[in-house]
Order: structure tokens, then sequence, then C-alpha cells
């Protein structure tokens, strides 16, 4: 009681730090635990954001010394050149193909999944081993089962009287057969999380659709697709992300992007493949980052509307 | 009354609360039903349920191993015109022929390297950022996380460029740490631990704080042993992923002293473009394919869970 009026002026005349040591250390901890990814991150995915812009008004070959600046000029050839057309439809026939046959394959394999099987497990990791196998290889792999010659599809063809497709001259049948390996490789991951949403839907539900005499496709229809109406949303958005994206099969199968020449790989040619033209590759990344930050603006929506619902 | 209504999975979930919440409710259950169909006749459940299963398996295991039985066969047999199922005289013939035009040595050891480097530090990384995160004070910090998040969606392709002429400028062109550094920055890691850190029982660690343990010790000792689960989730993903990369090492390397598996086989492909190397080409997609697939076979479930992570809720 004696000690209350003598400590209280000493706290009320000594200015009150505006951080207290105790906080200081726990800042620097911070520092030391999370500065180097954050600046890790700044300077390999934040900094090269700006640097493509940048670039992309650059009329530079890569390795030269010297640059110009031409402004749009690089945007304007890719847009009224001959490439847009060929180069955005294959991007276009490409990304809907594999989105779509994931998608529907993968809903069809989780639906062959869904039951109680003796050997559905190894199945099921079966089904989802090929979307983590290196692309590379995967795609080596095809590349000798396509081939017109000595591929095992040329084989079973002539067995039955046909000739194989040229798969590696036809640009088409290229796109054809990218297009085939991509969703082989890709329907796992539809198929599993499909079928993680086709095991959360209610089973009174089910069991109430199946007294009232409805039959497997009729449930499916009516209540199992419009439950999984979230997921298949979901998948929309992140396989075209994906397929947007997609580079290690076509490098591999068809390396000269005959026929399979999507804006991702026509950014990597331009810049990688010989031409080393810097800016205009630049040019066509920035093209394709505007398409991809449009569709994750629409996912980050989601997202927020999924947290919110939660 | 209540519990009742909740029901028994409830009562288990109440139950692994207090570890790992998270992780439990993410990782993807599988239970089986038969959509509630009355009971099926054994005609039906082949039919309906075993053909489609095996045409399903067998769609995507047949030209795997395909690739395993042609890896042994002699190139003879895999250009013949006859489709030759089995071969008539297993031979590492092909897995020789292949060492000898392009050092498999040198290159699995470069992936080797390359995997086990990159993902070692990104895991570390990834560990101590999201106990920051989510421990630490710090202003701001809610932003830098949403900064975090923004680096898990922008596509890398837009980085290859200018991270390109940035490493080769600094002379990282056929080097080890070219080939990693750039990668390294973790948001994957970062936001599945930090979701999982966010889910670990407070009170323990207030207990240990009071105990007078350090954040370095509380870490070590309890934030890290009680989250195995999940830290193997973010290792396996990350060594896969790491292992697969192809864009960047293929940019920043052209020599064969440095080059990842993937890159080197590109380099066989572009040299031998006649289809006797098929079955060298065929040992090299085993070499890179095989022990993914086997690390899969065994943790399939982890790498399962990373993968699909946020897919559901």
């Amino acid at each position: 009681m004696s000690n209350a009026p003598l400590a209280a002026p000493t706290v009320a005349t000594r200015p009150r730090p505006r951080v207290s040591r105790r906080t200081l250390r726990e800042w620097t901890l911070f520092g030391l635990l999370a500065f180097p990814n954050i600046a890790l991150i700044l300077m390999f995915v934040y900094r090269p954001l700006m640097t493509n812009i940048y670039y992309s008004t650059l009329d530079w070959t890569l390795g030269s010394p010297t640059a110009r600046v031409i402004g749009l000029a690089n945007y304007r050839e890719f847009f009224t050149g001959p490439d847009a057309a060929t180069v955005l439809r294959a991007t276009g026939v490409f990304t809907v193909a594999t989105v779509g046959g994931s998608m529907l394959l993968g809903l069809l394999f989780a639906t062959v999944l869904n039951r109680r099987l003796v050997g559905n497990t190894l199945a099921r990791a079966t089904v989802f081993a090929p979307y983590v196998l290196s692309g590379v290889g995967v795609g080596l792999v095809w590349t000798f089962i396509f081939d017109p010659v000595t591929g095992v599809l040329a084989g079973l063809l002539r067995a039955v009287g046909l000739s194989s497709p040229q798969w590696f001259l036809d640009p088409s049948l290229s796109l054809t057969m990218v297009i085939l390996v991509y969703v082989w490789k890709n329907l796992g991951y539809c198929a599993v999380i499909y079928l993680a949403a086709m095991q959360a839907v209610p089973r009174d539900l089910l069991e109430a659709a199946a007294m009232d005499g409805a039959g497997r496709v009729r449930t499916f229809i009516t209540i199992v697709w419009p439950l999984l109406s979230p997921t298949s949303f979901f998948l929309l958005l992140t396989t075209i992300l994906g397929s947007l994206q997609a580079f290690d099969l076509i490098r591999i199968m068809t390396p000269l992007g005959n026929g399979t020449t999507t804006l991702m790989y026509d950014s990597y040619l331009q810049a990688f493949g010989g031409y080393n033209r810097a800016g205009y590759s630049a040019a066509i990344s920035t093209v394709l980052f505007v398409i991809l930050l449009a569709m994750t603006a629409v996912q980050l929506h989601l997202i927020e509307r999924r947290v919110h619902y939660a | 009354m209540s519990i009742d209504t909740a029901g028994p999975a409830s009562g288990r979930a109440i139950a692994h609360q207090s570890l790992s919440r998270q992780v439990a409710r993410r990782r993807i259950r599988i239970r089986f039903d038969d959509g509630g169909v009355g009971r099926p006749t054994l005609l039906g459940t082949i039919v309906g349920g075993y053909v489609p299963l095996l045409l399903a398996t067998l769609i995507i295991a047949l030209p795997l191993g395909w690739m395993v039985l042609g890896s042994f066969k002699t190139s003879g047999e895999v250009l013949s015109q006859h489709v030759v199922l089995l071969p008539h005289a297993p031979s590492f013939a092909a897995y020789r022929s292949a060492s000898a035009q392009i050092d498999f040595g040198r290159l699995f050891l470069n992936s080797t390297i390359v995997t086990v480097v990159g993902s070692a530090t990104k895991v570390v990384l990834a560990i101590t950022t999201a106990y920051a995160l989510v421990f630490l004070r710090f202003p701001g910090k809610r932003w830098i996380f949403l900064g975090i998040l923004v680096a898990l969606m922008v596509p890398s392709q837009v980085s290859l460029l200018p991270n390109y002429v940035f490493i080769a400028g600094l002379g990282g062109v056929n080097t080890y740490w070219g080939i990693i550094l750039p990668g390294l920055g973790t948001a994957f890691g970062t936001f599945l631990l930090r979701q999982h850190f966010m889910s670990l029982p407070r009170e323990i660690l207030e207990a240990a704080e009071i105990d007078g343990a350090g954040h370095l010790m509380r870490l070590t000792r309890m934030v890290i042993p009680i989250s195995t689960p999940t830290i193997a989730t973010v290792a396996l993903v990350t060594i896969v992923s790491e292992w697969n990369d192809y864009i960047w090492p293929l940019i920043i390397t052209n020599d064969d002293s440095r080059m990842t598996l993937p890159v080197g086989l590109t380099l066989l492909k572009n040299v031998e473009g006649d289809p006797s190397s098929y079955p060298i080409l065929m040992a090299g997609a085993i070499v890179v394919i095989v022990p993914v697939l086997v690390v899969f076979a065994f943790l399939q479930r982890y790498i399962v869970a990373g993968l699909t992570q946020g897919a559901v809720k």
C-alpha cells in the first residue's frame, strides 16, 4: 500500500516505449523464420510478373546486350499476324477438349470406383497414379504406343486391316493425340475429387430415392449430379488453369509444336525454341497471364464464397 | 440426445480433434456405398461393377505395363511390325545401351541432388514460415499471408523468361543452384502447414510457454512432432513435383553434366530421332517414372491428400 504512491509516478514519468522489448524480440524471430521464404517469393514470383510486362514492350533478342523499346508492337504483331489465329485456336481446342474429357471421364471413373467391390482400393490408386508421374516419362511411353510403324496401336489397327494414321505428321492428329494422352494422365485427379464428393452425398437421400423406386441413373441425375455442382465448378476452374499451362507432354511428344502450339508452348518456342525472340515471347506470356488472371479471379471469388458458407 | 443425432462420425471427430483435426477433415475419406439401390444380384455386381472397374484399371495400367515390357525387349522385337507382346529373351540390353549413350548415373544423381536439396529446403522454409504466421505477432501478418496465397495462384510460366535472364546473369546456367534457387520459395507448403497449425490446440502451447519453453523449443519439440502427417504430405508432394519438374531445368541447363533426368531424356530423344532407340528411351522413361510410382504405391494417401487439397471441404 505504501509502495503504490511511489510506483505510480515512476510509470507516469517514464515514456512508455512504443514497442516493448518482448514484442521486438518476437518481430525479430518472425523475420528470421519467415523472411527467407517471403524474400524468395518476392524475388522469383512477384518480381518476374512486373519484369515480364516490361520485357513485352521490347524488341529484344535473348542474349543480346541491347534492346529497343517498341511499346505495344509485339502485341500488335501477335494479334494481327498469322500466329494468333492458329495459336488461339490450338489453345482453345486443347483446353476445351482436355477439360471436358478429364471431367467427363473423371466422373465416369468415379461412379465406377464408388462401389463396394474387392480391389477398388488398388483400382483407385491406379487411376490416380498417372497424375503424379513425370510428363516426360508418360509422353515418351505414349510416343511409342502411337508410333505409326512400330507402335502397338498401329499393330492393333493392322490386325483388323486398318492402317495407322500419321499421328506425328498431321497437325490436327498431333493435337488429338496430345489431348488423348493429357486426358489419360489427368482424369484420375478429377475422378478422385468427384469420388470424395459423391461419398459426401447423404446416404438417407439415396435410400429415400431408392425407396421411391428411382433407379441408379435417375438417382444420379436428380440427386447426385446437382449435389456435385460445387465440385464440378471447382474442377472446371482448376483443370482450365492446368490445361492452359500444359507443357511437358507437348514438348516431348511434338517438339516442333506442329498443330500443338498453344499460347504456353508458343511463348516457350519464341524465347527458347531457337528464335530467341524474348520480347515477343514475353508479350505472349502476358496474354496468357491475363487469361489465367481472369480465371483465378473467378476462383478466388469462389473460395471466398465457400469460406463464408463453411 | 444431441449426441445421438450427431452420430458416431462426429463423436470420432471430437475424439481426434485435439491432434490433427485439419488433416483428418481434409484427408479424403473414402466410404463405399452401393448408391442405395437394393440387394444386388451376383451377375449384376459382376456386369455392373467388376467389369467397369476392371476396364477402368486396365485403361490406366496397360500403357504403363507396356512400357515395362518394352524396356526388356530387343530393338528388333520393338521395331517388328508384328506386335510382340512379351519379350522372348528379357534382357537389360536396352538399359545397358541407354547408359552407354547417355550418362544415366549422372542424370539420376543430378535429379536426386536437385530433389533432395530443393525439397528439404522447401519443407524447412514452409514449416518456419507457417509457424511464424500462426504463432508470432507481427504487424501486417494477414497481408503477408494473403501475398503468399496469391503467389500460389500466379502461374509459373510468366516467371520463366525473367527468371532465366536473372539467373543466367548471375552465372547460374548449368549449375545446381541455378536449377534449385528460383523454385525455393514455397507458397503451397506454407499454406498447407499454416492451415494445419491453426488447428492445433492453443492450450498445450500456452502451457509450454508458461513452463518456460521458448518459441524454438515449442516449434521443434511440440509443433513439429504432432504435425508429422501434414509435414509428410507437404514433403511427399514437394519431392514428387521436384523430381518431375521439367520446364525450368530444361531452360537453365544445356550441358548433360547438370541435366536432370527428364531433360536428359529430351536430349536423348532429340539426338536419337530414329526408332531403333525406342527400347533405350523406354528404359529412360522407366528410370524417371518408376521411383515416383514406388513412392506413390506406399504413401499414396498422403500424396492424394496433398494434391487434392482445397477441393473438398
